[in-house]
């Protein structure tokens, strides 16, 4: 690492900084479709720690992290990479962000987003306006774009406003949601005030048949044990789903992705 | 009160008989003659017969066009349970103009207006998706103020029944939240009590020698 050039190029770019010229980090997270970002602390990305693995991944990536931390580089930059490291930038700082979100401050900065609904609210009806969290189903970077989950419903969605559709997932990453769940109370409390409320179809009044094409076929995906029987069910679920009896071996699997 | 409460009574006269059924004592008698004048001039509104006369007063002519968009949208909820209103939704279905399920596992699935009361100004309208069979606020904001009862609580239900080669194969994913690559304890017990119904939903299905394929409406993915 060289420090000493950090420290060098920090010190003069204070010197010549013009006021107009905003920081990089600043103005990234300002852009259109940006919203969801934090700003990271030039403090968490100085510290090499913070970093580690990520040379491997980004491109350029002295380069791209001189550009985040608007330091003035003491080497040559050829004109025809400027739009690579741009980019390089970009997926550098995504993949800080993603660390970032985890730690305590990152985790406040985050908050005082979701207090405002940035990240949109549920539109399922029976969540009634839950505040949603950004999410990635990967942890690597270019397999999919980022996602909303909702605490009430447990379940993910697509971002409403396409502006969000080209902001990989990763840079939100797949723990971030849960975590910042576990760690405000304050949400589980708000999910708990929240009817646990299923939609039935009806026809004239009347609920579809069970054996129809069109009777409730997904039940399953929104239940809660409603009665002791079923609570009893749910004691059994803690470690496996049970197997039926009339079934010799079933194997169910946690069908995700 | 003369009458009998419930109504059942024979009455010769339909408003007579309305008026006497519990809970519409505050009701006062319409003259006939003004409900046959009043409707006929919205209907000829509607059906461009006639246009709202330019001379009355700016209030009036907005209180007539207010109660021609009502009467309008009234009608709606009957119509498109009719053959030909259901061809129609039909086009509109596909062509998504409804929009799609916000749900991930939902695959931007096709979703239809639904009313979750056939009285008016109760509730507004959503949107339901038959892949996860869950009801959805509208996007936009300029829908999510229209009147449910304009589309009413029996359209989907309706529309499958007629158009059952439409309804879904079930997706059968279900997000099992992680954090730092583990499963999240409660959830994961939950997420496998479901799994459970489902599991013993698809059984009793499949005990009753209903197909539930993976190329079956209705069936699961
Ligand atoms: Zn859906």
């Amino acid at each position: 690492m060289t420090t000493n050039r950090i420290v060098e190029s920090d010190q003069m770019s204070q010197e010549s900084g013009s006021d107009e010229e905003q920081p990089w980090i600043q103005e990234y997270c300002m852009m259109f479709g940006h919203e969801y970002f934090v700003e990271v602390s030039n403090e968490f990305i100085e510290d090499d720690f913070n970093l580690t693995g990520l040379s491997s991944i980004v491109p350029f990536y002295r380069e791209a992290l001189d550009m985040i931390l608007d330091y003035q580089p003491d080497y040559q930059i050829k004109s025809e990479s400027l739009p690579i490291i741009h980019h390089s930038a970009e997926l550098l700082y995504g993949l800080i962000h993603a660390r970032y979100i985890l730690t305590k401050p990152g985790l406040q900065a985050m908050a005082g987003k979701y207090e405002k609904a940035v990240f949109g609210t549920c539109l399922r009806v029976h969540c009634e306006g839950m505040y949603l969290l950004p999410i990635g189903r990967y942890d690597q970077v270019g397999i999919e774009t980022v996602r909303l989950y909702c605490p009430s419903c447990n379940d993910i969605y697509l971002p409403s406003s396409s502006k969000y559709l080209h902001i990989d997932g990763a840079f939100f990453g797949t723990s971030f949601a849960i975590l910042f769940v576990n760690m405000f109370n304050e949400i589980q409390r708000r999910v708990n005030l929240i009817p646990k409320q299923i939609f039935d179809l009806k026809l004239f009044g009347f609920k579809i048949n069970k054996i129809a094409p069109s009777g409730p076929r997904m039940k399953w995906l929104r239940q809660y044990p409603t009665n002791s029987a079923e609570e009893e069910e749910l004691q059994r679920c803690k470690f496996e789903i049970p197997t039926l009896e009339t079934e010799s071996e079933t194997d169910v699997k946690m069908g995700s992705d | 009160m003369d009458k009998d409460d419930s109504g059942s009574d024979y009455t010769e006269y339909w408003i007579d008989w309305f008026l006497g059924m519990k809970g519409n004592e505050y009701f006062c008698d319409i003259d006939p003659e003004y409900i046959r004048d009043r409707l006929t001039t919205l209907i000829d509104i509607i059906t461009d017969v006639s246009v709202i006369d330019d001379s009355l007063p700016e209030k009036k002519r907005r209180e007539i066009e207010d109660d021609c968009k009502f009467l309008y949208s009234l009608i709606h909820s009957r119509y498109i349970l009719t053959i030909k209103g259901l061809s129609q939704m039909y086009e509109k279905y596909t062509d998504s103009d409804f929009g799609y399920c916000p749900r991930e596992f939902c695959r931007l699935q096709p979703l239809l207006p639904v009313g979750l009361s056939d009285i008016p100004n109760l509730s507004t309208v959503k949107l339901y998706c038959p892949n996860c069979e869950d009801i959805y606020n509208p996007k936009s904001v300029r829908h999510s103020r229209l009147d449910g009862a304009f589309f009413g609580t029996s359209f989907p239900a309706m529309f499958f029944q007629t158009y059952p080669e439409l309804i879904p194969t079930h997706s059968l994913n279900i997000y099992t939240p992680k954090m730092f690559g583990f499963h999240v304890h409660q959830s994961a017990q939950l997420t496998r009590w479901r799994l459970f119904q489902r599991e013993k939903q698809m059984k009793e299905l499949e005990s009753q020698d209903i197909d539930i394929g993976t190329s079956t409406p209705g069936g699961y993915k």
